[in-house]
């Protein structure tokens, strides 16, 4: 047993509105470049929909993830090593840009640059971001299906549809809907690494994270058409690959990634797992597609066993590491509730990040044909007679093994119809529980952790410098003057150090704090933090110097 | 031999692959970032993937030609056997192929270079350059195989007698350019033309050549790094740069990306 930790998540999907925040909110800090105008580390698709880029799912095409041989070994569906050398001069299963989209801007100038006695109304034209030409008619974009918008054009391009071979109703009422967030699923078992020629990406031994780096990659392209989840991006400026980093200067200084941080929801969940590293190319090659599940979760280990303890102490998990296991809501989901899945399981990388399926568009049909959507009767019976959402939702999470997917959704009605006799006044109705297999405490446990879990429990990150504790990492330079960083060892990074941002200094007391540090021992004599800055006292450097003769203020 | 000659066929070889080494490891040193192959599939794919395997194809079989041609002497060939006849048979039918894939491929590059739009817009003034210099030594080189081999005298120009003896001497130290003003002039062109290419090589997109994945059979498939501090959040200070000062801005470090 080799134990290793990984940061995984797990995205409450019944939760999601679909208002695209965390996408936007990780442009903002990651891809508002030029040659990655078209990445979204982080998109929401419309689900049933085409996704970004377009069938992405639709592997015979792309060819992503593994496949498993006659002999029931693991190579890349893309070919084995000396197969991908002999593509190298040009990758066939490479999307080109129009199946991610054209990016474009707008003529926003032409507005303030119109002559003021114009004949003409000024217009903002699209422009490509690629080309520089006008586009006079856009017909593709990164969200162009979102809420069902189109659908009855492209909806039955979907994948998943296609392999389940399902009959959604076109009709926008009459289907159903949800979200589907993705990000890098920074797997256990990433195609995009086995496929990097170079040898420039890899998967971070401390915590799992999949990077590629920068400084190595050579541009052979091969890990964007291996991944499956479509999740690596080529920057066709820059000639490098790039993909979601899982935010990691944030999480080192024990932050959420920026889209947990954004999340409107607040659905999303990050935690530590811990998981044998020896057994996943076993568990990624058993054979049967829908046994991956079950065998991804043998990989996982509980971090409350004491011989899994002793195994991460000995394999150098620090303890902190350990304790965070034990406290993730992660495995929480996926091992104590059962209520999380993985993403496409049958790609055979061992996604690490999972999610809660919705539950919503059940209760939304229930409520619509007229009957009470919060009796868990009612709602056991539908989930088990309306078919199309069970097996579309099992064609996404479980290689279409509609168990699993029936016993998450279950649980989330009893919760849902446990609950309500709680908040009525009931004790609680422990026949709800135990009809799902559980206790009615279990249920209520679940419903903290689901519904009003808060910030900390949500997200249980050990910060990568276990002498400065989470929390005391955002007293920022301040603490690590006091604790002695100034040795001339590397600075520990900190939430004050990682872009300049600092928490605590939002308050009159933080801010009084910084002020008396920085007057009694500038770290940084010549600059100023405008976050830090109160504009009531003078900052030297801040304004040129002033005349000699006069008062500086 | 002449001034011009010894500055053509001794000193500007010289110079050209003392650009080429030194040029190499000076980029490797400082520039990883942007060592790639900038490929520019995303815009186009159709004619890349037919032109891009027979230029790369056709190319290192001229490499590999030349090799034979150029490094290993005419005395070895004789020693094994190999007459000169059956060897220009050999070495003009391999490499009028050798020279068709790779025309035909670098044709379809450029054309789609230079046609298709997207592609245009991403070629730097360094690509063109570039382009012009590999363009120039691979039309000189199919020319003089062609108007010397296959279309000259019976028996074609026996190059091992003189080009090749030239550039051995020229890399083992030891310079002896008597022979090369008599070389015909399709081939000393095209000799200039190769040590231009060569000069200009390590500060263009070409570097990528030197970075061929030989290692990548041979490797796990799955790659764990331990994080290093290098590509750990950079440790940027917090503040701004004064108004009156002009230091460069530290941090936010292209790695990890």
């Amino acid at each position: 047993m080799k134990v290793m930790a990984q940061i995984a998540m797990v995205m409450n999907l019944d939760k999601c509105i679909g208002c695209h925040t965390c996408s936007v909110t990780c442009k903002q800090a990651w891809t508002n470049r030029t040659g990655a105008e078209y990445m979204w580390f982080n998109n929401v698709e419309t689900r049933p929909g085409v996704g970004y880029p377009h069938t992405w799912e639709d592997q015979d095409t792309w060819h992503g993830g593994w496949a498993r041989t006659k002999k029931g070994r693991l190579k890349p569906r893309s070919g084995g090593r000396l197969a991908r050398l002999a593509k190298i001069f040009a990758n066939p299963d490479l999307p080109e840009l129009v199946d991610y989209y054209e990016p474009w801007s707008y003529e926003y100038d032409k507005l303030l640059s119109a002559p003021k006695d114009s004949a003409a109304f000024p217009v903002a034209r699209p422009v490509s971001q690629i080309t520089g030409k006008p586009m006079d008619k856009i017909t593709w974009g990164p969200n162009w299906d979102d809420d069902l918008g189109g659908s009855t054009e492209t909806m039955s391009q979907d994948p998943v549809l296609a392999q389940m071979n399902l009959d959604v109703r076109t009709e926008i009422e009459q289907t159903f809907m949800f979200y589907l967030p993705r990000i890098c699923e920074h797997c256990l078992n990433p195609t995009c690494v086995a496929a990097c020629p170079s040898g420039a990406m890899y998967k971070r031994a401390e915590d799992g994270i999949v990077l590629v780096d920068q400084d190595r990659c050579r541009g052979w392209r091969m890990c964007v058409s291996s991944c499956p989840y479509k999740k690596v991006y080529f920057n066709h400026t820059t000639g490098k690959a790039e993909k979601c980093t899982l935010c990691y200067p944030r999480l080192e200084a024990g932050q959420p990634t920026i889209c947990s941080e954004t999340c409107v929801g607040r659905l999303r969940y990050l935690g530590v797992l811990l998981y044998d590293a020896d057994r996943v190319g076993e568990a990624a090659a058993v054979e049967d597609p829908q046994d991956l599940y079950p065998a991804q979760r043998s990989v996982l280990l509980d971090p409350y066993d004491p011989q899994v303890v002793a195994a991460a102490r000995r394999d150098g998990v620090p303890e902190s590491w350990i304790q965070a296991a034990q406290d993730s809501p992660i495995w929480a989901l996926i091992d104590t509730y059962e209520v999380a899945l993985p993403l496409h399981p049958e790609y055979r990388t061992l996604p690490m990040v999972w999610y809660i399926p919705p539950l919503s568009p059940v209760v939304d049909q229930v409520t619509a044909s007229g009957n009470d959507g919060e009796d868990h009767k009612i709602l056991l019976t539908a989930l088990s007679t309306m078919r199309i959402p069970l097996e579309y939702l099992a064609g996404l999470f479980t290689a279409g093994d509609t168990r699993p997917v029936e016993r998450s959704l279950r649980r989330l009605a009893a919760m849902r119809s446990y609950m309500r006799d709680v908040n009525l006044g009931g004790a609680g109705d422990e026949d709800i529980a135990g009809a799902v297999g559980m206790s009615g405490a279990q249920v209520e446990d679940m419903y903290r952790l689901l519904a009003i879990a808060k910030y900390d429990d949500r997200y249980v990150i050990p910060t990568t410098h276990p002498e400065t504790p989470r929390g005391i990492a955002a007293l920022g330079q301040d603490v690590s003057d006091l604790i002695g960083a100034g040795d001339g060892s590397p600075e520990a990074c900190s939430v004050s150090t990682f872009h300049g941002q600092s928490t605590l200094r939002m308050t009159s007391r933080g801010r009084a704090a910084a002020a008396a540090s920085a007057a009694s021992q500038p770290s940084t004599p010549g600059r100023v933090n405008l976050l830090d800055w109160g504009g009531d006292e003078h900052a030297s450097g801040l304004f040129p110097p002033a005349p000699s003769e006069g008062s500086d203020r | 031999m002449s001034a011009l000659d010894t500055l053509l066929w001794v000193a500007f070889p010289y110079a050209s692959l003392t650009l080429l080494v030194a040029g190499l490891v000076w980029r490797w040193r400082s520039d990883q970032f942007g060592w790639t192959t900038r490929s520019s599939q995303l815009h186009e794919k159709a004619i890349l993937r037919l032109a891009s395997p027979l230029f790369h194809v056709g190319f290192l079989m001229v490499i590999a030609g030349h090799f034979l041609g150029l490094i290993i002497p005419k005395t070895w060939t004789d020693a094994v056997g190999f007459r000169e006849q059956a060897y220009h048979v050999l070495a003009t039918s391999a490499g009028s192929l050798a020279a068709l894939l790779t025309v035909v491929g670098l044709v379809g590059l450029l054309w789609r270079r230079f046609i298709t739009q997207s592609v245009r817009l991403a070629t730097t003034r360094r690509d063109k350059v570039m382009y012009v210099l590999l363009t120039l030594p691979i039309l000189l080189g199919t020319w003089a195989t062609l108007s010397t081999q296959l279309f000259g005298q019976p028996g074609g120009y026996d190059y091992r007698e003189t080009i090749s003896p030239w550039l051995r001497s020229i890399l083992t130290f030891t310079p002896q350019a008597e022979a090369m003003p008599t070389v015909p002039l399709a081939f000393r062109l095209h000799i200039i033309a190769g040590f231009l290419l060569f000069a200009i090589w390590p500060f263009t997109r070409l570097v990528h050549a030197v970075t061929i994945p030989v290692q990548y059979p041979t490797r796990p498939y799955i790659v764990y790094r331990a994080r290093q501090a290098s590509v750990s959040a950079a440790p940027t200070r917090r503040g701004w740069a004064p108004v009156d000062t002009t230091t460069a801005h530290e941090g936010a470090g292209s790695r990890g990306a």
